[in-house]
């Protein structure tokens, strides 16, 4: 069926650009917050940590990934089922483990990559099944 | 038992936000097509959606919750226990939204539970 491929491909873009701007946000906002330095909790402590973290761009581009994170969840979310989106969003901490490897080369313990076997089979497993099983209306009218 | 009650806020409040927010995305419906334009419009439906910020603050408060719990126990034991919002929303989907869970679709949410509870501790 056609309808059902497109529905197919179009849940899997949408879940792999909530992945990507996840983790891409996530990973500039540890580093944007490593910029700026542990935080003391006093008032001015938390005034001067604010202003730092509203000048900083690395934080504006984390800010940017994280509203692209949550388009992409809000959209996948108007036609896909909530427990096909959500163990497929887990594939993020296999794809970050992965990153680290490559990149960074970090050595992986034998107990993580386990895991991260664990969540691609589990993964897979969801992939297959519909995306949608329940009734959905097309485009509300406005 | 402050630590189960924590828990508690944290899946439950994680479930139940992003269990609203779905609710609430169905009953807008789907962009007519995967265009800047029509996703704008389709937002601008989504915020004007009582189910879109019944979930936010539960999301938020789960959030809280996850600091909070941060603070008293050791990350080793709260990001595996937090995993069980897997199991947690797919109930809610099976039972709430009416979702149809098939066995395959259970083993896989199982089985990603228990790697993201052992990428977290490994």
């Amino acid at each position: 069926m056609a309808s059902e491929a497109r529905l197919r491909i179009k849940t899997l873009v949408m879940v792999l650009a909530m992945v990507v701007c996840a983790n891409v946000g996530d990973l500039l906002l540890k580093r944007g917050m490593s910029q700026i330095g542990a935080v003391e909790l006093t008032a001015q402590g938390i005034a001067q940590a604010f202003r730092l973290t509203v000048t900083n761009p690395t934080i504006w581009l984390a800010i940017f990934f994280l509203i692209g994170f949550m388009i992409s969840y809000m959209t996948v979310l108007s036609w896909a089922d909530y427990s096909y989106v959500m163990p497929a969003g887990a594939f993020g901490y296999a794809v970050l483990t992965f990153l680290a490897v490559i990149f960074l080369h970090e050595s992986v313990s034998p107990r993580r990559w386990v895991g991260v076997v664990l969540i691609c089979v589990g993964v897979l497993l969801v992939g297959q099944t519909k995306p949608r099983t329940t009734e959905v209306p097309t485009e509300v009218a406005a | 038992m402050r630590l189960i009650i924590g828990l508690a806020i944290l899946i439950l409040g994680s479930t139940g936000g992003e269990i609203a927010i779905t609710h609430g995305m169905k009953s807008v419906g789907e962009p007519a097509r995967l265009r800047p334009l029509a996703v704008l419009r389709f937002l601008g439906r989504a915020v004007r959606n009582g189910w879109f910020w019944a979930g936010v603050p539960l999301m938020a408060l789960s959030f809280y919750a996850l600091l909070v719990l941060l603070s008293w126990e050791p990350i080793s034991l709260v990001i595996p226990a937090s995993a069980l919002s897997y199991v947690a929303g797919t109930l809610g989907a099976k039972f709430i939204l009416g979702e149809h869970v098939s066995a395959a679709r259970w083993a896989g949410v199982i089985l990603v539970c228990i790697g993201v509870a052992l990428v977290a501790t490994g």
